[in-house]
């Protein structure tokens, strides 16, 4: 950021739609797609007065027909435009699973190199908002099992904003995953705020005593989790992933090397999550650095409920984070 | 395909009473669930209704208690027409654990085993295909029941709504295919999602047999749906009605209704299901002004009564939250 730029207070919700302004304005070959993107102003009113400031041809309503409008986005993009696909959620994006991995995963290997798939597909993910077991999943990590897409998840208003920017720029497949709790979240960005890497998990808070390693609405509780331990003499560093694939290692372990105690947050299902690949990694890499086991929290193994109180219950949240760092910190300190 | 028009029934006093007091208590049922969602009682996605009564009112009158339903995230008038209580669905949407499905499903989730109500399906399309199969089941076991799945316009995009269509004419399976066509998927038009925006053709091109119906005459979807239960009840294969009809308000408590005008609303509300069927029956002299005061009374008390039970239910333990993601009492 250049000194003196200006400063303006929005939403995530709102840096969400300065990214597809930026990247609309900027490449003619770019367009969205999705239900309700247009006349309905976007499920989540991300796309809300596009359709009036770009057009029908670039901000296209499609019928309800994930499969097709997923599939065409991946031939648009080999066929030379740069679509973003928006898909409600990702519990709706099962039903375009097919093309997302048969198609847009492999058609580079298949073809020998021959055809890329540059396409950006964003949809809203997670818990939290009483939506029940069919809104509210946490699948990125799945996503992230699969070679030949790039998966990120922005948890900051300047990713949000900035890396819708950088996947338009990759020549290969990225999903973007904002979860559906953060797009209220208020902050200050700076009005000609840029791309940003994708590359790269960052420090949010450095520490000494365990390394905290999550990634989108948990980096908050995490970043909140951290601040109590700090009043109790427990010096944590939150790291946030930013792309869950590729995973920066070198991050990770760098952390890892500094703290020797890793705690990683993952509102994903425990079994076969992305913090189950993280800990085998660290356990792989740094396993002589550790002063304590790797420990996780994840969702409870259910099905995400409705009532309020189990929601919450169900999903990782600041106190359980305290307490499980102190239980890591002092019995092994 | 038939197209049936519109003849001017008779109605007697007990049905006319029990039609309207069903639509009624949709209705208001509903009504105080958006007062509740304002003051956070309900939270969640609310699907209201309001404006489709006749729909569900009228369908479920052909069925048996043995029938299946199948239903959407928009099927509150759906479980109360079928006779879930309104106690049971207020208590779902509190997230109490008297609820109809114990607090975890809430207004898009409603289930009863009883009322054969199979939900409260919020993937858009989710439902055919099961329909399908509690279909193909009763077909293998020599059962001669219908299932009813009830759809909005917005599901007849998907792919699995031609998949459900194509496999049901091809086995000649017992389900009745309920077409809600309400115009708009959330905020997309018809006219922006369909190249054809007639779908019942689109069924009747399948070799399903294919009728459509005024949406906001109950008793013009009683009679559809009483022909279509009785031609899949004697093994006649699939049946598909198209109902035309409306809903009054938002798509959820989350919309600020940008895509349509108010005078179209407006238009539609003058078509208003509940008072046009207690118009005609006013004009039959089957019922009163004063018949329809009771119901009001009535209802409310049913309304209020739902609401007390609600709050007086009681939240599930969190110790239990992984019951039930395995069936209990294995055998071993
Ligand atoms: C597979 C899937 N895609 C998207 C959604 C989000 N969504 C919920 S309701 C809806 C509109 C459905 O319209 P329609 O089928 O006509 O039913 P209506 O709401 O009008 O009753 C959409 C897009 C969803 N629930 N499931």
């Amino acid at each position: 950021m250049n000194p003196g730029t200006q400063m303006v207070k929005l939403t995530y919700r709102e840096a969400a739609r300065e990214g597809l302004r930026d990247a609309l304005a900027r490449d003619p070959r770019v367009f969205l797609m999705g239900e309700d993107v247009g006349h309905y102003g976007g499920c989540f009113a991300v796309s809300k007065g596009l359709l009036q400031e770009f057009g029908p041809e670039r901000i296209r309503d499609t019928p309800l027909s994930e499969l097709a409008f997923t599939g065409m986005g991946i031939g648009a993009a080999m066929g030379g435009m740069r679509p973003i696909v928006e898909i409600m959620t990702v519990n709706f994006s099962l039903l375009a699973l097919d093309q997302i991995l048969n198609n847009a995963a492999t058609l580079l290997h298949m073809s020998g190199g021959q055809f890329n798939v540059p396409l950006v597909i964003r949809m809203a993910t997670g818990a939290g908002k009483q939506l029940a077991a069919q809104h509210a999943h946490s699948l990125e990590g799945w996503y992230a099992h699969i070679p030949g897409i790039r998966v990120v998840s922005p948890a900051t208003l300047a990713d949000v904003r900035g890396m819708l920017w950088t996947a338009l720029e990759d020549p290969d497949p990225v999903l973007i995953f904002e979860n559906n709790t953060l797009y209220t979240m208020e902050g200050e960005l700076a009005v000609d705020a840029g791309p940003v890497d994708i590359d790269h998990a960052r420090v949010l808070r450095e520490g000494s005593d365990v390394s905290i390693i999550t990634y989108s609405a948990s980096l908050h509780k995490s970043l909140a989790a951290a601040e109590t331990l700090a009043g109790e003499g427990i010096s944590a560093e939150v790291i946030d992933l930013r792309t869950l694939r590729p995973l920066d290692d070198a991050t990770i372990m760098g952390s890892v090397a500094k703290t020797h105690r890793a705690l990683i947050v993952d509102e994903g299902w425990r079994s076969g999550s992305i913090s189950a690949e993280i800990s085998a990694r660290i356990v792989e890499q740094a396993f002589y650095e550790l002063d304590a086991p790797v420990e996780r929290l994840c969702s409870a193994e259910v099905p995400i409920p409705y009532a309020r109180h189990m929601e919450q219950a169900a999903i990782p949240q600041a106190e359980t984070i305290v307490a499980t760092v102190k239980r890591m910190v002092q019995s092994h300190g | 395909m038939k197209n049936k028009t519109k003849q001017t029934a008779k109605v007697d006093r007990d049905h006319g009473l029990r039609l309207l007091r069903k639509m009624l208590l949709i209705r208001r049922f509903e009504a105080k669930s958006a007062e509740l969602y304002s003051a956070m009682k309900i939270r969640g996605f609310l699907h209201l209704y309001d404006g489709e009564e006749a729909v569900a009112v009228g369908v479920m009158e052909a069925l048996t208690p043995e029938d299946a339903v199948v239903a959407t995230y928009r099927e509150h008038g759906q479980a109360l027409a079928r006779g879930v209580s309104a106690n049971a669905i207020m208590a779902e949407m509190y997230g109490k654990q008297e609820g109809c499905s114990r607090g975890r499903g809430g207004s898009m989730h409603l289930f009863d085993a009883a009322a054969r109500f199979y939900g409260g399906n919020a993937i858009v399309g989710g439902g055919l295909p099961l329909a399908l199969g509690f279909a193909l089941a009763d077909a293998m076991q020599g059962k001669k029941r219908v299932t009813c799945c009830f759809f909005g316009d917005g599901a007849t995009a998907e792919g699995v709504f031609y998949e459900s269509l194509n496999l049901a004419a091809l086995w000649r399976l017992p389900v009745l295919f309920i077409l809600e066509n309400n115009l708009y998927a959330m905020g997309t038009a018809i006219c922006y999602a369909h190249a054809v925006a007639d779908i019942a053709p689109k069924a009747a091109s399948h070799g399903v047999q294919t009728e459509i119906v005024d949406g906001m005459d109950v008793l013009a979807v009683e009679k559809g749906a009483r022909r279509g239960a009785e031609f899949v009840r004697e093994g006649n294969g699939p049946y598909f009605i198209e109902c035309r009809t409306y809903r009054f308000r938002a798509h959820s408590m989350f919309d600020a209704e940008l895509y349509r005008t108010r005078a179209e609303v407006e238009k539609w509300r003058k078509r208003d299901p509940i008072a046009s069927f207690f118009d005609l029956c006013k004009e039959q002299a089957v019922l009163s002004d004063a018949d329809m005061e009771e119901l009001e009374r009535d209802v409310a008390a049913e309304v209020d009564g739902a609401v007390a039970f609600a709050e007086a239910g009681t939240w599930e333990p969190v110790e239990d939250l992984t019951r039930y993601v395995y069936s209990e009492g294995r055998p071993r």
